[in-house]
């Protein structure tokens, strides 16, 4: 998400850097280091990714720096005031299984709370929240002063410090500072040639005006990383009190609403409702007739939008037999009136804006407080990435976030999470951590991004995901707090909270594998069940569409103490049990694959065997396992054996 | 790749000496007991009886090899069964083992790949093999589908644009249910399934006419000596793949080529002419000429019109309602109106070509009717038919599902499953493909 904080500035050329503040402010930290220089890791943005970097290195113990531009443009949300989803709710879920700030912020800033898709199973359930920003921004701001070992400094980096090897050691600031750190994880978002246009109107973002943007911009180049460019669009935004919203149809949120964090007990904020409108004939033939003003359709943007989040105009031209595009209506905060109505992101120019909102029911007489704009930016190919974000041209530099070419707070977010535990994980010695696609949606999508790049702003799908029915929101915990726990990512609290659950969780399918009833006393009771005389376990009852837990009581009472929470979660998991069970060899294959690593420096082309063009595929690519490999689109199975052959004789070789 | 016990024809397709059949994985050696109902010694060549285990019909005469891993070509327990060379023999074992529990046909390369992974082979094994696994790889598998006859083709291009559709539609149902979406997806998504689950069903119901479309029809060249036979393979085959001379016994062995009659592919053989020979060469020939006569699918029994109608017991017993009788060399005078197991005969002259328009029409004929006439193009590959009965099967538990709106994550799983089968003949589908056509068909986004 971009930085919209600068389009209504008076400055014409406004940056993310112009207003930097050029006096360092600290923020104490509990354990400060002893020289003010020296640090384990260094975070460059307080964007989402940054935030949840800097605090995952100083959960794992590395003396943590996070430079941002101004300290309190931390944790803003920069485009649309929601976190969460379908997939997005899981990324955040699994965020809070390892302790990261993104489930704890929006359980204090969320004013709307909905699960989506809740008419479905709960492998595909998305929580999603409203955000009041200034809250929210405020939760992340206050968790991350709460946490020991992280100092922040409000100061803008010029450019990297690499050592003769081309290692990364520290980096330096606009104000001639040096810091110095065993790695660095950067997460600028959009400021690599952000180009921002609004109508024929086009605003450099992060480049004119300011030397040391085009510093780290040049960094990049210098070092020679691959680069494409990528568009997004934001639609205007509305002063509420100008809307009509006694004609608008109300979508309330859930009562009582479902927090993100496993922590969390109960949402305290005040809930509110949304408002949905629809745009007619007039709104898109007026489109239709200033189609050439707008900068998409003019030819003025080049880079590749993302396909499932089309501006207006998209809908207009592509969907022309539609005559309405729902718009959802989303306040911005409990106490402030400006409204983001999501589903119509534009690049028309402000007039025309003015005059199709206008056209839309109950915003006749709506004031626009922000036009919407579409922006252009550069990001880094992620194949140059490992699994574990670390840049495979420059050791310690790791990339998380939308410079990786993502869009979404979440995937920021969960980028950052790991960039920062690796960062401090380098720092300490220590072998990465990676997460496969079994084991979590953050492994899916770093899996895709490292290993086939993206050619739109990448966002997280559940269909991305093989193993959907396991990688679901309500056992992020299961999956992965144990092994976060055991990098030291996690916290005593939440450790202590976990292990009850799942020694809980324990003690019952022991005690439900156990208890049996014939099929004959299963029938008597209503169940439609085939009469074979083999025994059923509770568990096995359980599986069946029509016994919730609560069925379970009248066969076997000692059942009846269970708590709500506990019993849900059984439910689910006997849901899925036989889906799973099949999935299991699958998974098995799958990690065998992924356990043959493929060097980093291995060059393809010095393999016998292997074409020209199979050459060319991994070595932009740069798998790095034979199972990354085989997800490669072109890369043979000839070629996979090939690669299997050298990497087994390899291994060989090591171990002998 | 899977684990788990696989099994492939390890020799060429296609008529053959011998065709060997290998299985490797924790149970194979309990395939080789089901089928051969007992266990060699291991590495001991034994000659054992193949037994149907579903209906313990006899399938084959075969020699088996028992290698108890570790010490075997991919290191697990192996099991190799080197058989008589038809086609349907090959046939009748591989369904024989597709009917056993935990075994499945081996991925392309999968037997080298294991290999591999025990530590049996080196990079330069590698190299080797890595052509001839090219051979089923992924990419020339689209290929095949290319040059298969243009309706089979098609027809799994059709099922494949379907069940992407399907997929893509339940996908969106799930991914983007806050979108706005038409009301009817789900249930058209349905319809769609079991449509095209009813069509497999259908075409896997065609008796392995497929596959022999694939391998072609056997028609084979019989009848006593220098009555022309040679002389009339080489004028179907348009060339001359067999030696043509005035001495009687010329053709000592079968010579075979391949055909094209009516748009269906034929195997045709030459043989040698049936005779009581004092040559033991030339008896083994008879001999195989007798049994190939005995083999193929169609025979074309061939007299001279000078010695029209003496026929032999040898050429008696070959004549049956497979067989058409020619009689040749019409140009040496007309043969005698007579009968010869009740046939009159196809008169021809290879030497003036008169007749020969006549003998095409009459094996187009009964090509076509061998072939049958079906809308639906047939299955060509014992592969192909695993694959789609892998489909069908999932389509099936996805239209068993009752509430398909309410439980459209495990409708998808199984739609997810169906692809994958069916992706083995039509090249995979991966999630961009899905997404694509998600974005294409519905107005996606806030």
């Amino acid at each position: 998400m971009f930085h919209v904080k600068h389009i209504h500035k008076p400055d014409p050329y406004p940056t993310m850097e112009i207003d930097i503040a050029r006096t360092a402010f600290y923020i104490p930290a509990m354990s400060e280091p002893n020289h003010h220089s020296q640090f384990d890791v260094i975070v460059i943005g307080g964007g989402h990714a940054g935030c949840e970097a800097a605090a995952a290195a100083a959960r794992l113990g590395a003396r943590t720096l996070l430079l941002t531009h101004r300290i309190e443009a931390i944790g803003e949300m920069s485009c649309n005031p929601a976190i969460g989803g379908l997939a997005k709710g899981q990324l955040v879920r699994e965020i809070d299984a390892l302790d990261g700030l993104m489930a704890k912020a929006i359980d204090r800033g969320g004013i709307q709370f909905r699960m989506l898709n809740r008419s479905k199973g709960p492998a595909v359930h998305g929580p999603r929240a409203q955000a009041d920003r200034k809250l929210y921004k405020q939760a992340v701001q206050d968790l991350l002063a709460e946490q020991a070992g992280l100092t922040i400094i409000a100061e803008a980096v010029d450019d990297l410090r690499l050592d003769a090897f081309g290692a990364v050691t520290g980096v330096r600031t606009v104000a001639g500072r040096d810091f110095q750190a065993a790695a660095v994880v950067v997460t600028t978002g959009t400021f690599l040639r952000g180009l921002i246009h609004i109508g024929d109107r086009q605003i450099p973002g992060g480049r004119v005006g300011d030397r040391r943007a085009v510093g780290l911009s040049y960094t990049f180049k210098r070092l020679g990383f691959r680069l494409g460019r990528l568009k997004t669009g934001t639609p205007p935004r509305l002063d509420g009190r100008t809307i009509d919203w006694s004609q608008l149809a109300r979508q309330p949120g859930d009562t009582p609403p479902t927090p993100f964090s496993y922590l969390t007990e109960r949402i305290e904020t005040p809930q509110i409702d949304c408002h949905i409108t629809h745009t007619n004939e007039a709104t898109h033939a007026l489109i239709r007739d200033n189609l050439n003003r707008s900068a998409m359709y003019s030819g003025q943007i080049h880079g590749t939008g993302p396909r499932y989040c089309p501006s207006i105009e998209d809908k207009v031209v592509r969907f022309a037999d539609r005559n309405a595009h729902q718009i959802f209506l989303e306040p911005e905060g409990l106490d402030v009136p400006t409204v983001y109505p999501n589903g119509i992101s534009t690049s028309l120019p402000p007039d025309v804006q003015h005059l199709m909102v206008a056209t839309i029911p109950g915003l006749e007489s709506a004031k626009i407080t922000q036009p919407g704009y579409a922006i252009e930016y550069d990001f880094v190919d992620p194949r140059e990435l490992k699994p574990s974000l670390e840049t495979l041209r420059t050791p310690g530099l790791y990339l998380a976030g939308q410079i990786n070419g993502t869009t979404g707070y979440e995937e920021a977010a969960a980028q950052g999470l790991m960039a920062g535990v690796n960062a401090a994980r380098a720092a300490a010695n220590a072998l990465p951590f990676v997460l496969d696609r079994a084991d979590a949606y953050i492994g899916v999508m770093i899996d895709d991004l490292v290993t086939l790049g993206t050619r739109e702003p990448y966002r997280m799908f559940t269909s991305r995901a093989e193993y959907r029915l396991l990688l679901r929101a309500d056992n992020a915990d299961q999956r992965l707090t144990e092994i976060g726990a055991e990098i030291g990512c996690v916290g005593g609290q939440r450790l202590a909270v976990y292990r009850w659950k799942s020694a809980e969780l324990g003690r019952l399918r022991a005690i439900m594998a156990e208890l049996t009833e014939s099929p004959n006393s299963l029938k008597a009771q209503g169940l439609s069940i085939n009469q074979d005389g083999v025994r059923r376990t509770a568990m096995e009852v359980l599986a069946y569409p029509d016994v919730d837990f609560q069925g379970l009581v009248k066969f076997w009472p000692e059942l009846a103490e269970v708590s709500p929470e506990i019993a849900r979660q059984l439910e689910i998991e006997a849901t899925y049990s036989s889906y799973l069970a099949r999935q299991e060899a699958d998974i098995l294959a799958f990690r065998r694959d992924e356990a043959l690593a493929i060097p980093d420096g291995l060059e393809f082309t010095a393999i016998p065997g292997l074409s020209t063009e199979v050459c060319s595929k991994l070595a932009e690519a740069r798998p790095a396992t034979l199972g990354a490999a085989a997800r490669i689109s072109g890369i043979t199975p000839a070629a996979l054996t090939v690669l299997l052959g050298y990497v087994k004789r390899n291994d060989r070789r090591l171990s002998a | 790749m899977k684990a788990g016990t696989i099994y492939a024809l390890a020799s060429g397709r296609g008529q053959a000496g011998i065709a060997v059949i290998r299985i490797s994985g924790p149970g194979a050696g309990g395939a080789l007991a089901a089928l051969a109902q007992k266990m060699p010694l291991p590495r001991c060549a034994t000659r054992v009886s193949l037994i149907d285990p579903t209906d313990g019909g006899l399938l084959d005469d075969s020699l088996a090899l028992w290698f108890p891993g570790p010490a075997s070509f991919t290191g697990e327990d192996v099991v190799e069964f080197h058989l008589h060379g038809g086609i349907a023999v090959v046939a009748g074992v591989i369904e024989a083992l597709a009917s056993i529990d935990g075994l499945r046909p081996a991925e392309a390369g999968e037997f080298t790949r294991r290999a591999f992974e025990n530590g049996k082979m080196d990079l330069t094994g590698a190299e080797a093999v890595a052509d001839l696994v090219a051979a089923e790889t992924a990419a020339q598998r689209s290929q095949a589908l290319r040059q298969m006859r243009g309706a089979l083709a098609a027809l799994y291009e059709d099922w494949r644009a379907r069940l992407l559709k399907a997929q893509a539609h339940m996908e969106a149902a799930i991914d983007f249910s806050e979108d706005e979406l038409p009301g009817n997806l789900v249930t058209e998504v349905r319809r769609l399934v079991s449509d095209m689950a009813a069509e497999l069903e259908r075409h896997l119901a065609d008796g392995g006419r497929g596959e022999r479309l694939r391998d072609g029809l056997e028609l084979a060249i019989v009848g006593p000596p220098n009555v022309g036979k040679s002389s009339l393979f080489n004028t179907l085959a348009g060339r001359d793949a067999a030696i043509v001379s005035p001495v009687a016994g010329t053709t000592r062995d079968v010579i075979e080529v391949h055909l094209d009659i009516g748009g269906f592919p034929v195997l045709i053989a030459d043989t040698a002419g049936l005779r009581d020979s004092a040559d033991a060469i030339e008896a083994e020939g008879v001999s195989r000429a007798e049994a190939r006569g005995r083999s193929a699918d169609l025979r074309l029994v061939v007299f001279s019109a000078e010695t029209w109608p003496d026929a032999g017991p040898a050429e008696l017993a070959l004549i049956d309602e497979n067989s058409i009788v020619v009689i040749n060399k019409s140009d040496l005078g007309m043969p005698k109106p007579a009968l010869v197991a009740g046939r009159p005969g196809v008169v021809i002259s290879v030497k003036t070509g008169d007749g020969i328009g006549q003998l095409l029409s009459a094996l187009e004929v009964w090509v076509e009717r061998r072939f049958g006439h079906d809308e639906a193009p047939p299955l060509t590959r014992a592969r192909h038919r695993e694959a789609l009965e892998g489909c069908r099967d999932r389509l099936r538990e996805f239209t068993a599902i009752g509430d398909i709106a309410g439980q459209a994550e495990i409708g998808a799983e199984h739609l997810r499953m169906a692809g994958r089968a069916l992706g083995r003949i039509t090249g995979k589908v991966d999630v961009e493909d899905l997404l694509d056509l998600i974005f294409r068909d519905f107005c996606i986004g806030k």
